[in-house]
């Protein structure tokens, strides 16, 4: 069967991997292609580029940026971030990633996820959503809402319900990530993830408030998503202490979970 | 030299990246004319198995490399979707495909597992083979499918994996070798296969 998988994340800013937390307050850490090279030597399993300004200054994605990125990294790589149309999805692609992560674009046009899913496939399409913790209610049945840029605008959509359509929609994995929990280095929501992961038959990838390799173990024993992201245990100076992958793998091995172990030689 | 078909549906650009990072010579094959100096093939593939049977055809590359693989007999390597068309047929759009390999392909049961099978499976290797050089018992490698090969001669299957059962991950039959998984994105194992792949057909020639 299929190891779990961890994924590095980048929010990337002017060419600049930044972190920010419950994303505000942005901080600079380091150029994106050696951050990138970096992380792939860790032998991280996957890794997700936002370009996080480009959709609210309305210009397309940095493709210098993603091909720099696709010869120095010999894993998957998703990108998103102002993806406006299939033609965006395609210069994406041209450019040496895997796959297209769409998020607040897809909201206000959720045919794009159906789109890019028959001209490029489903496993192409990564929909990433935010979400946030509120009461429960007719409308919003789960208990969490569903927000875009940037967690600014809230949609009055249910999450569970977005979800389910995207994935109906053609979406070939979900990224569900937490508000409440980004950058808060707490752990994952295990609740609404666990709640998507059970009623969504794609793979679900856990967002926000990873914090120590314990989060990774609670995610993935106690819900069904098939990944975890992990920024700032990685590289976030706001952490006490960072980890490397190998850490972070030898713990999950070690309490066992499936793992794509850490390699010890040489390529 | 290693020629890189580049079509539509592909994702050339990431195998030439690993040819570039192993440090091997290599060229992208855009067309029929593009096939001079080279003494290997790779097929990279992403997407469904009828784009990219049409996607090829369109671009004319077609006779030229059956010339080349199936009577010149020159090393080939497909992968993912580039190994799924070397069958007879696929499930998917109910396509005929190229027929160099009997079997046929199918569909992972969605019943029984999330579709597509997206991440990293472990291989068993099912015999020893010069393009498994370096690598231990088992490894981990990135897959990203929904469909799989079912190949008739079980002699064919060089390596399986396990979703919903075992499954196809690599075949060989003399010159033609593929990988269901994407030897280009499963780090430093992946490239020790490319290697080995390039090696090898260097040596040949």
């Amino acid at each position: 069967m299929l190891a779990n998988r961890l994924i590095a994340c980048f929010d990337v800013i002017g060419g600049k991997v930044t972190k920010a937390s419950q994303f505000q307050n942005n901080i600079d850490i380091e150029d994106a292609v050696t951050a990138a090279k970096r992380i792939y030597e860790m032998q991280i399993d996957e890794l997700i580029f936002y370009d996080v300004t480009a959709s609210a200054e309305k210009r397309p994605i940095d493709l210098n940026l993603v091909e720099a990125v696709g010869k120095e990294v010999f894993v998957p790589y998703t990108v998103g971030g102002g993806i406006r149309n299939l033609t965006d999805m395609y210069n994406v692609l041209k450019s040496g990633a895997e796959k297209i992560s769409v998020d607040s674009m897809a909201v206000r046009n959720p045919e794009i996820i159906a789109q890019g899913a028959k001209e490029f496939g489903s496993q192409c399409i990564v929909l990433s959503m935010q979400v946030k913790r509120v009461p429960k209610s007719g409308k919003i049945p789960s208990g969490y809402e569903i927000a875009i840029d940037g967690a600014r605008v809230f949609t009055g959509m249910d999450a569970l319900e977005w979800a389910r359509r995207g994935a109906g929609l053609g979406a070939g994995e979900i990224v569900v990530n937490s508000i409440d929990n980004d950058g808060t280095h707490h752990g994952y929501d295990l609740e609404i993830t666990g709640l998507i992961a059970e009623n969504v038959r794609i793979p679900i990838v856990a967002s926000g408030g990873a914090g120590k390799p314990e989060h990774l173990y609670d995610v993935f024993t106690q819900t069904q998503a098939s990944a975890g992201i992990i920024s700032s245990m990685l590289y976030s100076p706001r952490l006490e202490r960072n980890y490397t992958v190998r850490e972070i793998k030898e713990y999950l091995q070690g309490r066992g979970v499936e793992i794509r172990p850490y390699i010890l030689r040489q390529a | 030299m290693i020629g890189i078909i580049n079509y539509k549906a592909g994702n050339s650009h990431s195998v030439m990246n690993a040819c570039e990072k192993i440090g091997v010579e290599c060229k992208y094959i855009g067309g029929p004319d593009d096939f001079a100096g080279v003494s290997a093939v790779i097929l990279p593939g992403v997407g469904s198995a009828k784009a990219t049977l049409d996607s090829l055809r369109e671009i004319g590359v077609m006779p030229k490399l059956e010339e080349l693989v199936l009577k010149e007999k020159i090393p080939f390597l497909g992968i993912c979707v580039g190994l799924q068309i070397l069958f007879e047929h696929s499930e998917e759009d109910d396509t005929d495909c190229l027929g160099w390999i009997p079997g046929t392909v199918v569909k992972f049961n969605e019943k029984n597992v999330r579709v597509p099978q997206i991440g990293w499976n472990r291989l068993s290797w099912k015999r020893d083979d010069p393009l498994l050089r370096g690598l231990n018992e088992t490894e981990f490698f990135y897959f990203v499918n929904s469909y799989y090969a079912k190949p008739a001669d079980g002699a064919d299957l060089l390596a399986a994996a396990d979703y919903d059962g075992e499954f196809c991950a690599m075949i060989r039959r003399e010159n033609i070798y593929a990988s269901q998984c994407h030897i280009e994105k499963s780090g430093m194992v992946g490239l020790t296969v490319l290697k080995n792949f390039c090696g090898g057909a260097a040596n040949q020639c």
